[in-house]
């Protein structure tokens, strides 16, 4: 599990500057350390591609935001999601949480959601990688890291 | 009010802010401001434009950005106007409300000319809204409609043109986030 205030220092000693999200039940966890910490500054939204659209805006003004969303968001989102990363070429770095993801592994769910997300990923052709349960939040970091370095757009989805 | 003569208003009075286009403002503006402070958002996702000036606002909190985005776009991303009223910036959304799609050819959207975006954006939480529906009274308030602070709503409404095609930006999206990087003294993102 992810601790979400390691996951915060870590990202902000990296130079992450701004937290943009529509939360899920899971990611909605780290929420207390996202608030309270005094060089990050959470910015709530009101639909995911306006977060991804904030996003673009502030690293056009020097700045480092994260983006986090469940899937489902995701999928609204293309657009802004396409446009941000193949026409502003921004290293957009989104954390995608994606429901459902290990019963859908052990076919205990219907949802659709598990399903499809792979597949738009791929179809939007962007490096991913999908966190594996056990995940720390020292992973997720260096997965930013690495991704700033290259000065690349990246999803880290976290199964749900 | 034209669209053109709307927005040769804002040209005279945006001083040194930042000029976000969308739509079919990005193929007017350039001939009235081509500076690397002038940034067409295009190619865009269609009404993520104040989204993106509200991100630069935020990065840049000593700078005025001005979005122009079109009645069109905006319904297309409502929420935005909760999200710019909670996050105060130095953001001037100026909403070009012709009542039509216009770089699709001239199509109505939906509510045309019955929409009331200044209360939108009030009941979204932004106190400071303008409408203007004439030329006279746009040219004799633009100023004060664009002093400090954010954020600010302006609604024009203007005359619709039919037959229109979808402008081209002035230079290459890379190019255009080059020199704006080089105005603003920022490296690469």
């Amino acid at each position: 599990m992810i601790s979400g205030q390691e996951l915060v220092t870590g990202l902000v000693s990296q130079g992450v500057t701004h937290w943009l999200w529509i939360p899920d039940s899971e990611l909605g966890r780290w929420e207390t350390d996202l608030v309270s910490h005094p060089r990050l500054q959470l910015i709530r939204v009101s639909r995911e591609a306006e977060a991804i659209g904030i996003a673009a805006g502030l690293m056009l003004g020097g700045k480092k935001p994260i983006v986090a969303m469940q899937c489902t968001g995701f999928f609204d989102a293309g657009d802004a999601f396409r446009n941000v990363v193949h026409d502003l070429h921004l290293p957009l770095f989104l954390i995608l949480g994606i429901r459902n993801y290990l019963a859908y592994q052990e076919r205990r769910t219907t949802d659709s959601c598990p399903r499809f997300t792979i597949p738009v990923l791929e179809a939007w052709r962007v490096p991913f990688q999908i966190l594996s349960p056990e995940a720390t939040a020292a992973d997720l970091v260096q997965l930013y890291r690495e991704a700033q370095r290259r000065g690349e757009a990246f999803v880290a989805a976290l199964p749900e | 009010m034209t669209a053109e003569q709307a927005l040769a208003v804002l040209a005279q009075h945006r001083g040194n802010a930042m000029v976000i286009t969308t739509m079919g403002a990005v193929g007017i503006w350039p001939r009235l401001s081509d500076t690397p402070l002038d940034f067409a958002y295009m190619p865009s996702a269609m009404g993520e434009g104040p989204a993106l000036a509200l991100g630069l606002a935020l990065a840049q909190p000593q700078r005025r950005v001005i979005a122009i985005c079109g009645d069109g776009s905006l319904l297309m991303n409502l929420g935005c106007l909760v999200t710019i009223a909670n996050y105060p910036a130095e953001l001037y959304l100026v909403i070009l409300d012709n009542g039509l799609y216009e770089v699709t050819g001239g199509q109505p959207i939906v509510g045309s000319r019955r929409i009331h975006f200044g209360l939108l954006a009030q009941g979204a939480g932004i106190r400071r809204t303008y409408h203007f529906t004439d030329l006279q009274s746009w040219e004799q308030s633009a100023g004060l409609c664009l002093e400090p602070p954010g954020p600010v709503v302006i609604w024009l409404e203007i005359e619709g043109r039919l037959g229109q095609k979808t402008p081209s930006p002035p230079r290459s999206m890379r190019d255009q986030i080059e020199r704006l990087h080089r105005a603003l003294a920022i490296g690469n993102v």
